[in-house]
């Protein structure tokens, strides 16, 4: 395993995340074992790999969300900007206020458009005026690519919209919160193509802003958004690479396997 | 007695046809399942329909009119035994019988569907018919709109609803008040921080409460929250010095219904989807800033419809009321002060020797009447509440 990670090296000084011996136990399964990564800025992440290869649970530890599931246990380093996450000293809560994370099924609550992206920022009370926080939302809206649909129904319930605009809301719901880091699991994988190409799209804006990470079960999706591509499998981060090069040109005969559709 | 031994010998010959139609459809395919419309089953079950039916309807019509006589008997099981001769002969690999076995099934789900509506229709025009003999003896006006209620043997009494209408409503909203936010914060304390275990011991322990007969926490009211709010805080304040009061019986109802609030909010809170949790989890909310904000407001036309189920069993409640509250219809504010209920002075207009001829007797039907009313109010209420916040979410 490693040395497939030396032959695309990350230098540590450029990540924004850095992680290093992560492994993660549910009650008496290993789902992720050993998994050493640098994730760089402003770039799209893609992990990839069969179902049940842990690359969700890998997800859910950069942002500490497997917190919330009491069997599960996690040890080994995760630094972003180099600071230790499971540090006693930092708090989840804040934590994810700067990891975003948008989810495989479109989650708005009930409630209107505006309060859906206005809840993070009135949590973490991010704006001190009501006109402030119309300027949040308007912004956030807009760079999720969904102001204009919504602009004349912004009171109206975010559950009364359609599936790919729901998800839409979802990431400016995340990125209201002014984030660094956007994790993604499988965010269209409950949509339909058009609105597919629609986050798609708008995944490929906010690379500009955020380090993007997102899980996919699509190898077309990755190599379309993504400019690194991780491959997850058993549990073990098998080879990380550019795309381009991983997809073309793969250096572990698993990773082969995988995307040439023999292991699935 | 001879009724019972008719329907016992129709159902003998009812097992009978299931076996000879069984048995008649295979031998008409030959043996041969495949060559059977229907399963072998459906046959039997056909015939037991055809022998039944309408021998059972004649048994019902011969009872309704008078005694069954044995003429009535012989022509009830003759037709039984006609109908599934009948029916044998109809049977053949082509005869559709499991249709007419669907169909028969569904006529009874549509039976007992009709069963519960004629009930309650049966209930509120009988309540209706007595109500009406009541206000043709005594004025609408002074039962609605009179404050005091003193019934007399010889006559001549004040029937005035509004005493017990503030005692009832009072009562309730003590025990509501009580119930809500106990039950309401245990629900959210089970829902969303219990660790496994102890939800697994804690809520049957909670829901025995609800088992618990009313007659038993009106025993308590009466022994022990009484004398306790009498000698702890009615007398020490000087605001009463009755061991009944409002407040006793307002208290041990509103016991008496958190486990009906936990337990329903529980399972609505339990159902509010996991990734409402996540979602709001992972913006950086806090689990208590997730509850209030996301939680309790995705839960609300099920914890208000908790809420109103609750508030109609507190109008509907008699014993606690009786062994608490007292039997003085008064209307005062003053919680530690004894007063009743509708409930109770139906239960007291109608023990004893009553007179249904009387309006003593007859005001519990008009009391009734407007009990009813008032929870069936409350249940339209809860229910425009859950879909208005339901068109609004889902």
């Amino acid at each position: 395993m490693k040395d497939t990670l030396t032959e695309t090296p990350a230098t540590t000084d450029t990540a924004k995340i850095a992680v290093r011996g992560l492994q993660v136990h549910y009650a008496d399964t290993h789902a992720v074992r050993d998994v050493d990564v640098d994730i760089p800025d402003k770039a799209v992440t893609a992990l990839i790999g069969p179902s049940g290869c842990g690359k969700s649970t890998f997800l859910r530890c950069l942002n500490r969300m497997n917190d919330t599931i009491p069997a599960a246990r996690v040890t080994g380093e995760v630094r972003i900007d180099g600071e230790d996450i499971h540090d006693p000293r930092v708090d989840p809560v804040q934590l994810r206020a700067k990891v975003g994370m948008v989810f495989q099924k479109p989650n708005p609550f009930p409630k209107s458009i505006r309060d859906n992206v206005a809840y993070g920022p009135k949590i973490h009370g991010l704006t001190r005026t009501r006109a402030e926080l119309d300027e949040v939302v308007e912004k956030s809206l807009r760079r999720a690519a969904l102001w204009d649909e919504v602009k004349d129904r912004l009171n109206a319930p975010g559950t009364g919209l359609s599936g790919g605009q729901q998800q839409r809301l979802c990431i400016a719901r995340a990125i209201a919160t002014a984030p660094e880091i956007l994790l993604m699991d499988e965010p269209c994988s409950a949509l339909d193509p058009i609105a597919t190409a629609q986050i798609e799209e708008l995944i490929d804006e906010l690379r500009n802003r955020f380090a993007v990470v997102i899980v996919t079960h699509s190898m077309q999706q990755a190599a379309r958004v993504s400019q690194r591509t991780a491959f997850f499998h058993l549990g073990r981060m098998v080879e990380y690479g550019d795309t381009g090069e991983l997809f073309t040109n793969p250096a572990d005969p698993r990773t082969e396997s995988y995307i040439s559709g023999r292991i699935g | 007695m001879s009724a019972i031994w008719t329907l016992l010998t129709l159902l003998i010959l009812a097992a009978l046809g299931f076996a000879l139609g069984r048995a008649r459809a295979l031998a008409s395919a030959g043996g041969d399942i495949r060559a059977l419309h229907s399963l072998p089953g459906h046959y039997g079950w056909a015939t037991v329909l055809f022998t039944l039916v309408p021998a059972l309807s004649l048994l019902a019509l011969l009872t309704m009119a008078a005694p069954l006589t044995p003429a009535g008997t012989v022509a009830v099981v003759a037709l039984a035994l006609a109908a599934l001769a009948w029916s044998l002969r109809r049977i053949a690999p082509d005869f559709r019988a499991r249709r007419t076995v669907e169909r028969g099934v569904l006529v009874l789900l549509v039976l007992a569907a009709c069963v519960a509506i004629a009930t309650t229709a049966g209930i509120v025009l009988s309540m209706l018919f007595e109500t009406q003999n009541f206000f043709a003896q005594y004025g609408w006006r002074d039962f609605f709109l009179s404050t005091t209620w003193a019934p007399r043997f010889q006559g001549n009494s004040d029937l005035g609803i509004l005493p017990l209408l503030w005692g009832t409503l009072y009562v309730s909203f003590i025990a509501l008040v009580f119930a809500v936010p106990v039950g309401l914060f245990a629900a959210i304390y089970m829902a969303e921080y219990a660790s496994r275990r102890f939800r697994a011991i804690v809520k049957p322990g909670i829901e025995v409460l609800a088992g618990i007969p009313t007659i038993v926490y009106g025993l308590f009211a009466l022994i022990t929250v009484g004398p306790l709010l009498r000698d702890y805080f009615a007398q020490p304040l000087g605001v009463g010095s009755s061991g009944s009061s409002v407040m006793t019986a307002g208290l041990v109802m509103g016991i008496m219904l958190i486990p009906f609030v936990s337990s329903l909010s529980d399972d609505i809170i339990a159902q509010v989807p996991q990734s409402l949790r996540d979602g709001s989890l992972g913006l950086g909310a806090t689990r208590s800033e997730t509850i209030c904000q996301v939680i309790l407001p995705a839960a609300l036309p099920g914890i208000v419809g908790a809420v109103l189920l609750a508030a109609s069993r507190a109008i509907g409640e008699t014993m606690i009321v009786v062994l608490g509250a007292g039997a003085a219809a008064k209307l005062s504010l003053n919680p530690f002060e004894a007063m009743t209920t509708i409930t109770v002075k139906i239960v007291s207009q109608l023990t004893g020797d009553s007179d249904f001829a009387a309006p003593e007797t007859l005001v519990a039907f008009a009391l009734g009447l407007t009990l009813f009313a008032i929870t069936l109010c409350l249940n339209v209420l809860a229910l425009a509440i859950v879909r208005k916040y339901r068109e609004q979410y889902e």
